[in-house]
């Protein structure tokens, strides 16, 4: 039992971080109609920021939020600079024009901070405290999810209370009438962007202290389990992303707590494909959302 | 068809003969990178036969390879321990390889039926990022980050006490690759090429045409997977090792480069995506050896130049070339053919969704 409560909390810290993380997936494929496949590798580029900063300064808040800032300015450039320009007769244009990003990004990640692996400081305690014989969360545990909670009323605020959300939501769902009425369409493609790299940039700072540790490629796993924490959710609603990012996180935990850390990407996979083959719109899906 | 095979036959004994004259005349490390070159083509010809032509794009290909390469590993490794040898003995464990690789392909194929796009991306992605974990998840038969070595007999003594190593390992690459060409030109010149070009090109179509959609998607799999299968197997077999490493995402990455790259939809293409496998990374080493570097520098510029140029022309093929190679994409997924400029955000929208 003090097992399960202290897998269960674990899990939903973990899962906070892969919804976060699939939220930054939803966010773009909303405003974009695309799956950003380069989504893990821009994050750790903004931990690498982070990094520099933190050494540079000794502050981890500073770089903290130089990690946000080079989320917003990363997204900004890949959408203005790149996939601006892809074609989009095919979904799969833009995915292997995000793969060629991959490359591109962590290699120059390994050009400039070498291909070892670099330990991640959290800035708080990972010790978990203890009531009545049972560990529940830790310091850090409580500041992931203070974060994600932020972020996703954050989020939520921006979206429905401000009129930068509603043109954000009006050119993503009607770009053709939004232009029609002085939508700056593809100013809110790059905020999407922007925003979406931002967020994505928060959860890898979250998540890699956590025993990733700081390597060029220490998001790919992660971007897989939050692709699938969204498609779970059905890639098109944010709070299917927030459900099937907790969801992803209680499997794994369980699943690493009871059948061995290393079986947890057998999990996913065999997730992605169950949730993929029996309902591939999402479970959280309520009717066909749009078709297009 | 008759007079196909007869051709196609003719040119693969003309191919086999210019390449062991070839073998003859290369130093030694240039037939081990032929023969590394091989290995790839057969895993870039089965994909080119997966994306180009039928349509589903695969990132897990580098990980179809490592399920090919692993049972090889363990079959010689077994073979040699029962004091089993004699010629039948690589070519038995290689088919265990391609048999492994086959099953693994099923079960994805399966799967990627049914899928579209990003999804479809998706799940191969999924399976290139854990199948190398798996060797960490049952360490005690696959040894987890080291890996297994390959215990592989030497040469004939047939053919001479001096017989360089290397060519011989050329022989057996190019053995398996000539085979795996001469039967993937021949499939896509049958039946089963024809269905796989309509399933491509349009589904609906295929499917009123009498066409059993699903079945041709996962019989392109199953192929392309048997083809990597046997690439890894080679590779294995090359390196006289295996370990997850080598399979890698970046590998997975790299193969579909070389398939783009070198041109989608034929076979010719995935023989320039092979050779360009071997000689970027070379070819990138004696850059960094010219700039005459701080060895930590050079070692970092080393690994990572290749990965930053093959990202950076992935790049530039798929947005200056929208053409060529964004038109077989489209068609890839099995939507109609657009001759729209890249630039209307408005037919963006409508074409650019999943399922």
């Amino acid at each position: 039992m003090d097992r399960f409560v202290f897998l269960t909390f674990d899990g939903l810290s973990r899962g906070a971080v892969y919804s976060a993380f699939a939220l930054a997936l939803v966010l773009i494929w909303r405003g974009a109609r695309i799956v950003n496949f380069a989504q893990g590798a821009m994050a750790i580029a903004t931990v690498y920021a982070a990094y520099s900063v933190t050494s540079a300064t000794g502050s981890y808040w500073l770089g903290f939020g130089a990690a946000l800032l080079c989320g917003l300015a990363l997204g900004a450039v890949v959408e203005r600079g790149v996939m601006r320009f892809v074609g989009h007769a095919s979904p799969l244009n833009a995915v292997i024009v995000a793969l060629g990003l991959v490359l591109v990004i962590q290699a120059v990640l390994g050009m400039l901070y070498g291909n070892e692996y670099r330990p991640a400081e959290a800035p708080f305690s990972r010790t978990a405290f203890t009531v009545g014989g049972l560990a529940f969360l830790s310091r850090y545990d409580l500041f992931v999810f203070a974060a994600v909670v932020v972020l996703m009323v954050g989020l939520a605020l921006l979206f429905t209370r401000t009129p930068v959300g509603l043109r954000l939501r009006a050119a993503a769902f009607a770009p053709e009438v939004s232009r029609l009425l002085g939508v700056n369409v593809a100013g809110m493609r790059t905020l999407a962007w922007a925003l979406a790299s931002a967020v994505g940039a928060l959860a890898a700072m979250l998540i890699v202290p956590t025993g990733l540790g700081l390597h060029p490629t220490s998001m790919d796993l992660v971007f897989v389990t939050a692709f699938t924490a969204a498609v779970v959710g059905g890639l098109e609603s944010p709070l299917g992303a927030v459900a099937g990012g907790l969801a992803v996180g209680l499997l794994l935990s369980y699943v690493s707590g009871y059948a061995g850390a290393e079986m947890s990407p057998v999990a996913v996979l065999l997730l992605l494909l169950a949730v993929l083959l029996v309902r591939p719109s999402g479970l959280f899906s309520t009717v066909a959302a749009r078709r297009v | 068809m008759k007079s196909t095979v007869v051709r196609h036959l003719a040119l693969t004994i003309a191919a086999a003969a210019a390449l062991l004259a070839l073998t003859y005349g290369l130093e030694p490390f240039r037939n081990y990178q032929l023969a590394t070159a091989a290995a790839y083509l057969c895993a870039t010809a089965g994909l080119t036969v997966l994306t180009g032509l039928s349509g589903q794009l695969s990132l897990g290909h580098g990980a179809l390879m490592a399920t090919g390469a692993y049972p090889v590993a363990l079959a010689q490794n077994e073979f040699r321990d029962r004091d089993i040898s004699g010629g039948w003995v690589l070519p038995v464990s290689l088919s265990i390889g391609v048999a492994t690789a086959l099953v693994a392909g099923l079960v994805v194929g399966l799967a990627a039926a049914r899928l579209r796009g990003p999804y479809l991306a998706g799940v191969t992605l999924a399976v290139a990022v854990i199948v190398p974990a798996l060797t960490t998840a049952f360490d005690s038969v696959f040894n987890g980050d080291q890996g297994l070595s390959v215990y592989v007999a030497p040469p004939p003594m047939s053919l001479g006490y001096d017989f360089p190593y290397e060519r011989w390992q050329a022989w057996i690459a190019l053995t398996g690759a000539l085979l795996v060409m001469f039967l993937l030109a021949n499939l896509l010149r049958s039946r089963y090429g024809r269905h796989f070009r309509a399933v491509r090109d349009d589904e609906v179509a295929a499917r009123l045409a009498g066409i059993n959609v699903a079945r041709t998607q996962v019989l392109a799999f199953v192929v392309s997977a048997a083809c990597a299968g046997l690439g890894g197997g080679l590779l294995a077999v090359l390196a006289q090792s295996v370990s997850p490493g080598a399979f890698s995402l970046t590998l997975s990455l790299f193969l579909v480069m070389a398939v783009v790259i070198g041109g989608l939809g034929r076979l010719a293409g995935a023989a320039w995506g092979a050779v360009l496998l071997v000689l970027l990374p070379e070819a990138s080493h004696s850059v960094t050896e010219a700039l005459s570097l701080s060895p930590s520098a050079a070692q970092r510029l080393d690994g990572n130049l290749p990965l930053a140029i093959f990202g950076i022309t992935l790049v530039a093929v798929m947005l200056l070339a929208p053409g060529g190679v964004q038109g077989l994409l489209s068609r890839a997924a099995g939507l109609r053919r657009r001759t729209r400029g890249w630039s209307d955000p408005g037919a963006e929208r409508q074409h650019s969704a999943g399922r």
